[in-house]
C-alpha cells in the first residue's frame, strides 16, 4: 500500500477548530505526458480522498490531473468527541490506501 | 534556458569583470537554498508530515532492516539502530576509501556495503530503493554540521573538484562559479540564483515531483549549462561532490530538503 | 489595445501562447493536446458546476503566489467568509485553471463540521494564467475569486 502521512492533533478541546494534514505518496501521472516511445503515458491519478470522522464524512475531495504529485491537503474540522478519523484515497487502476489516527476530545 | 536568460547571463557577464579565478564566498556570507525559498517550500520542509522526501526515509527504514533473498544480513545486522550508528556519517561524505584509493560518496558506499558485505546485487542509479537508503542514512545527519573534506587523503581529489568547479563548460562557455560565486542572489529567468550547497541532499525537488540524489541535479546543471554532463558514476561527479561539500563546511544538513 | 489588423493580432499572440504553453510544459513533462483548455473550455466546466446560477464575486480569498516557485508544485490556499453554522456554511469549492491541459483542478466537499471553510493542497500550473475559486454556499448561491499567477520554466532544465 502506498504510504501515507496525517497530522491529527492528538489531544484538543470540545468545539475546538483543528487542522488536519494528509500527504499520500503518488506519482499523478496526468495522461498528457508523451514517453519515449512517443506515446502517451497514460493516465494514472488519485481520484477521490474521504475523510471520515468516527464513520461520519467531513471531507471529501475529487483530484485532477492539476493535482501535483504527492497530493496534500490541509482542511479543518470542529473536535466534537473523542475517536477515529480515517483517510481514505482511491483512484485510476484500482488504486486504494487508507490510514487512520486517533483524537481525545476532552 | 530560453534565449532570453542566455542573453541576460551574456550581458550580465559582459558588464562586470570575469576574473579568471572566481572569489570564494566569505564564509560567514553562505546561505543556504533553504533561505532562498519562498515561504511555502519552507513549510513544506520544516513539518515531516508534509515533506514527500519523508516517504523515501520511511522506505530507507523499512529497507535497512530488510534482509534480501541473496543477502546475508540486513544493513541493521552489521549496524544496529541507525539513529545512533549513522549520526553524523552522511554529514562527512563523500569519504576516503582506502581500498579503492579515493573518496566515495554515500550512495557508492551504500553499494559497497550492499557487494562486499551483504553479498548482494547493488542498487541502480537512481532507484527507489538506493535514493530510499540515501535519504535515510542522511536523515540521521539532520542538523549536524557539515564535515567532509578534512581528510588529507581527500585533498588531491577535492582540489580537482575545485578546478571542476571553476572550469568553464559547454556552449555558454560558463563556471559552476560564475553563476554560484559571482552571482548568487540575482535572477535568473525570474528564480533567484542559489550558492549551490548540497546541504539537503537526496532532496525532493519541485521540478521533478520526487527524491533525487546530487548527481542528478548536477547532471541538470551541465545539460541547463549546455555542456556535456559527465557519464554516470563519473569520478567527477564526487570530485565535485567533495569540493562543495567541503566549501559548504560548518553549515547544518537539511536532509531530506525541499527546493524548488 | 492598438487597432492591428484581426488575423495579425491574434495569429502573432497565437503563436506567442502556443510557444510558451509548449515550452512551458515540455518542461514540466507535460505535452500540450490539441484538447487545450482555453478561457473556453474553463467557462463550460465552471458552468457544469454553477448552472445557471450567477457567480458573484467576494466571500472567497485565494491565496497563490504571484510568481510560483515552481509551476509543477504551486501551494494554494482558499477560505471562504462563513459562519459555518447548521443552516449558513459553505457545501463546496471548486477550482478551475484557464491554461493547463484540462480546466478542472480539484472539487472539495466541506459542510458544518469544517468549523472553518478553508482548504490548502499543491496545483500543477502549466502556464501564466488565471486560476478561479468558485465556493458554493447552503442557501445556493456561488462566490468566486480569479487570481493570476506568473509560471515561468525551471533556470536549468533536465532535458532538452
Amino acid at each position: 500500500m502506498a504510504r501515507a502521512l496525517v497530522n491529527v492533533p492528538a489531544k484538543a478541546k470540545r468545539g475546538e477548530i483543528v487542522e488536519i494534514k494528509a500527504l499520500i505518496q503518488h506519482d499523478m501521472e496526468t495522461g498528457f505526458r508523451v514517453g519515449t516511445s512517443g506515446n502517451i503515458i497514460p493516465r494514472d491519478i488519485i481520484t477521490d480522498f474521504v475523510c471520515k470522522y468516527n464513520g461520519q464524512e467531513i471531507f471529501r475531495a475529487e483530484l485532477f490531473p492539476a493535482i501535483s504529485a504527492n497530493p496534500f491537503f490541509a482542511f479543518s474540522t470542529i473536535a466534537t468527541e473523542s475517536g477515529t478519523l480515517t483517510f481514505e484515497w482511491s483512484g485510476d487502476k484500482g488504486f486504494s490506501a487508507t490510514e487512520s489516527a486517533d483524537i481525545t476530545v476532552e | 534556458m530560453t534565449r532570453a536568460a542566455a542573453a541576460v547571463i551574456t550581458s550580465a557577464l559582459l558588464g562586470c569583470a570575469v576574473s579568471a579565478a572566481a572569489d570564494e564566498i566569505p564564509l560567514n556570507q553562505r546561505k543556504s537554498g533553504y533561505e532562498m525559498m519562498g515561504r511555502e517550500s519552507r513549510a513544506m520542509q520544516d513539518d515531516d508530515l508534509t515533506n514527500p522526501g519523508m516517504f523515501w526515509v520511511l522506505d530507507g527504514e523499512a529497507l535497512w532492516k530488510r534482509k534480501d533473498d541473496a543477502a546475508e544480513k540486513s544493513c541493521a545486522d552489521c549496524h544496529g539502530d541507525a539513529r545512533t550508528s549513522m549520526k553524523g556519517v552522511a554529514a562527512r561524505y563523500p569519504a576516503f576509501d582506502a581500498a579503492r584509493g579515493r573518496p566515495v560518496d554515500l550512495e557508492q558506499r551504500i553499494n559497497i556495503c550492499r557487494t562486499d558485505r551483504q553479498k548482494a546485487t547493488p542498487f541502480p542509479a537512481e532507484s527507489k530503493e538506493l535514493l530510499a537508503l540515501d535519504a535515510y542514512v542522511s536523515r540521521q545527519s539532520r542538523g549536524l554540521p557539515i564535515e567532509a573534506g578534512s581528510d588529507e587523503r581527500s585533498k588531491p581529489f577535492l582540489e580537482k573538484g575545485r578546478a571542476l568547479f571553476n572550469e568553464r563548460q559547454g556552449q555558454l562557455n560558463l563556471s559552476c562559479a560564475q553563476c554560484h560565486d559571482d552571482n548568487w542572489g540575482q535572477k535568473l529567468a525570474g528564480a533567484p540564483i542559489p550558492q549551490g550547497h548540497p546541504n539537503g541532499y537526496p532532496l525532493y525537488r519541485l521540478e521533478w515531483q520526487t527524491l533525487g540524489s546530487l548527481q542528478r541535479r548536477l547532471r541538470n546543471c551541465l545539460v541547463g549549462m549546455r555542456a556535456e554532463p559527465y557519464s554516470f558514476g563519473a569520478p567527477e561527479y564526487v570530485d565535485l561532490e567533495l569540493y562543495l561539500m567541503w566549501r559548504a563546511r560548518g553549515m547544518p544538513m537539511e536532509s531530506p530538503a525541499v527546493r524548488p | 489595445m492598438t487597432q492591428q489588423p484581426e488575423n495579425l493580432q491574434q495569429t502573432r499572440r497565437r503563436f506567442l501562447r502556443d510557444t510558451a504553453a509548449l515550452a512551458g510544459s515540455v518542461a514540466l513533462g507535460l505535452s500540450v493536446t490539441p484538447a487545450e483548455a482555453t478561457p473556453d473550455t474553463m467557462r463550460a466546466a465552471i458552468k457544469r458546476v454553477v448552472g445557471e446560477g450567477e457567480l458573484r464575486q467576494g466571500k472567497v480569498k485565494l491565496d497563490l503566489p504571484p510568481l510560483v516557485e515552481n509551476g509543477n508544485v504551486v501551494s494554494l490556499t482558499v477560505s471562504v467568509d462563513s459562519p459555518m453554522t447548521d443552516t449558513d456554511y459553505v457545501k463546496a469549492i471548486h477550482i478551475f485553471n484557464e491554461r493547463n491541459p484540462q480546466p478542472n483542478v480539484i472539487g472539495a466537499y466541506l459542510g458544518p463540521r469544517a468549523g472553518r471553510a478553508s482548504l490548502s493542497t499543491r496545483i500543477r500550473l502549466a502556464d501564466t494564467q488565471n486560476v478561479i475559486a468558485i465556493a458554493e454556499l447552503s442557501d445556493g448561491s456561488f462566490w468566486s475569486e480569479s487570481v493570476n499567477v506568473i509560471v515561468t520554466l525551471a533556470a536549468c532544465v533536465e532535458n532538452l
